[in-house]
């Protein structure tokens, strides 16, 4: 190509390039600089992270609920798959239909349909009591229980999804293959399924990891200020103290853990992929 | 071949369970449906008969009506944006195929890893110091941002099945770039240039989190007015609203179904007649 024509080309990208440089890269600077540097400079901020028992169960949380989220979502979002790249044609795209509906839907009003159901007053509560199952309503919501449910709910689709897209790839004649040869059902799947597909199963796991961490809408509405995350801290002592120090040390420290996540299986498996950027 | 009863019983088991987790999926929506027809004041299931009062509250209030106003024209302008920027982007790279172009799509691709929050309080601070709090400019600005990544994954993805000979042919006959973008590359990357729009819209119109931070009075999303709903006293009004977004969501999938069905079908026809 020639040097001219490249030149164009490259003018095509600058616009995106800036924008996202200048509003996007910039102000993210912007929080690393202040977290080191309010109120005075140093690792002032950062040595709370030590120190304050109150952030260290606000951390414990974050990372129990997330690594709860991501086994159950993954562990279903498996099946789902399994399935629909063994079933016909018909009933895959009724399935695929269920996905893309919850994927495509509104997290907020996913969300509202969960405090609906499970608050105290809500309908599997009224539903059970009248019923005569339960005197005294269960608690539901505004604890863990209640922010995993919300959360395995949303993050579902990003699992079932690229774990099916891998098994499309798998040939079902290797498993039968296996089975010809004398193999259980059980160690066919086991030594020669699961095993071809790990790329979508380790895909998935990122995916859905490192959203939980970041994670705020479902977990601020149903935990209801019971079962505080990360996120929802950050918006706290933002909003409530206004110390800036504080929001932006924790917001540089969940950025760093997104990275490092992201970083240790980068080693393992090409991320473009698993972002469909390729 | 007669089949293995244990694969027999271990394939229902397996079924019953995806069945099981996909109505654990979809059932909590459908339940929203019959809620917002409630005759009562508060969120339950209809009692003695159906109303319309919760549909009639969302269409008679102001706040809800200009709540969505706000989210249409924000979801809208930053559509727009973004599918321009995002497709010169995508574009650009496909086509200088080098290391750097690749590192540059990487680079686009921040937003989505970045957690929400982080965005929010980063913009937040920003955008005082730029004075655009509060402002459509400001929010359109914003969800562009946060769109553009996408516009860039489906509009790549679109684009790695295209023929470069047919670029390379373009210009071979005398076309200027401009006129090889516009008559050669991009009728064929609308279908990826759509499905883009489709993510910048959605992605907009559901924001919250950033819309919380940077804006206040001036500016109020739907989603914003939805999260003061059930943070207040669960606002039944907000049933009718999901029932709404329910049923656009559902024609919009229908529609998309279909349209891959009938190109899939319109390209088994074209197979089948080049080879009879």
């Amino acid at each position: 190509m020639h040097a001219s024509l490249r030149r164009v080309y490259w003018w095509l990208i600058a616009p995106a390039v800036l924008l996202m440089l200048v509003f996007y890269i910039y102000p993210l600077i912007q929080v690393l600089w202040i977290s080191v540097t309010d109120p005075v400079p140093g690792l002032g901020n950062y040595s709370e992270l030590i120190d304050r028992a109150l952030i260290h169960r606000i951390w414990m949380t974050t990372i129990r609920v997330c690594v709860i989220t991501t086994v159950i979502t993954v562990v279903c979002g498996y099946i789902v798959a399994y399935t629909m790249a063994q079933v016909g044609e018909r009933q895959r795209t009724w399935m695929m239909f269920c996905v893309l509906l919850t994927f495509w839907l509104s997290v907020l009003i996913r969300a509202f349909a969960w405090v609906m159901l499970l608050r105290t007053q809500g309908l599997i509560n009224t539903g059970l009591q009248e019923l005569g199952l339960i005197d005294q309503p269960l608690r539901l919501v505004r604890n863990e229980f209640g922010v995993i449910v919300g959360m395995v709910h949303f993050m579902l689709p990003l699992a079932v999804l690229p774990i099916y897209s891998n098994m499309t790839g798998i040939q079902d004649r290797l498993v039968s293959a296996a089975r010809g040869l004398g193999a259980s059902p059980w160690v066919a799947f086991k030594d020669v399924y699961l095993p071809l597909s790990k790329p979508g199963l380790i895909a998935a796991t990122i995916l859905v990891f490192v959203f939980s961490l970041g994670f705020f809408i479902t977990p601020a509405l149903l935990g209801g200020g019971k079962v505080v995350m990360i996120s929802e801290y950050i918006q706290v002592s933002f909003e409530e103290t206004l110390r800036w120090g504080q929001a932006t040390m924790l917001a540089s420290t969940l950025l760093f853990s997104v990275f490092l996540s992201l970083a240790l299986v980068a080693r393992f498996v090409d991320l473009k992929k698993v972002f469909g950027a390729r | 071949m007669k089949k293995d009863p244990r694969v027999v019983f271990g394939r229902c088991v397996v079924y019953g369970l995806a069945w099981t987790v996909l109505a654990f999926l979809v059932l909590p929506m459908i339940i929203v449906v019959p809620v917002s027809f409630t005759d009562q004041y508060y969120l339950s299931l209809p009692k003695e008969g159906l109303s319309l009062q919760h549909y009639a509250a969302f269409f008679e209030k102001e706040i809800w009506l200009a709540a969505t106003l706000d989210s249409v024209i924000v979801a809208t302008c930053s559509t727009v944006a973004a599918l321009v920027l995002g497709t010169l982007c995508a574009i650009g790279c496909w086509r200088l195929a080098s290391n750097a172009a690749e590192s540059v799509r990487t680079f686009m691709l921040t937003p989505i890893i970045v957690p929400t929050i982080v965005q929010a309080l980063a913009m937040y601070r920003f955008w005082i110091d730029l004075g655009i709090m509060d402002t459509y400019f400001g929010l359109i600005l914003a969800h562009t941002l946060i769109a553009i990544p996408y516009v860039v994954i489906t509009v790549s993805a679109s684009l790695a099945n295209f023929d470069v000979r047919l670029e390379q042919a373009s210009r071979n006959l005398g076309a200027s770039t401009s006129q090889t973008i516009r008559w050669v590359i991009l009728p064929s990357i609308v279908p990826g240039m759509l499905s883009g729009a489709l993510f910048a819209f959605t992605i907009s119109f559901d924001e919250i989190v950033v819309a919380l931070f940077i804006t206040s009075r001036n500016v109020y999303t739907l989603p914003k007015r939805i999260w003061d709903g059930i943070q207040d006293h669960l606002d039944p009004t907000i049933a009718s609203i999901a029932t709404m977004l329910i049923v656009i969501t559902l024609a919009l999938l229908l529609t998309e179904l279909w349209a891959r069905q009938r190109r899939r079908a319109r390209l088994t026809e074209r197979i089948e007649g080049g080879e009879a």
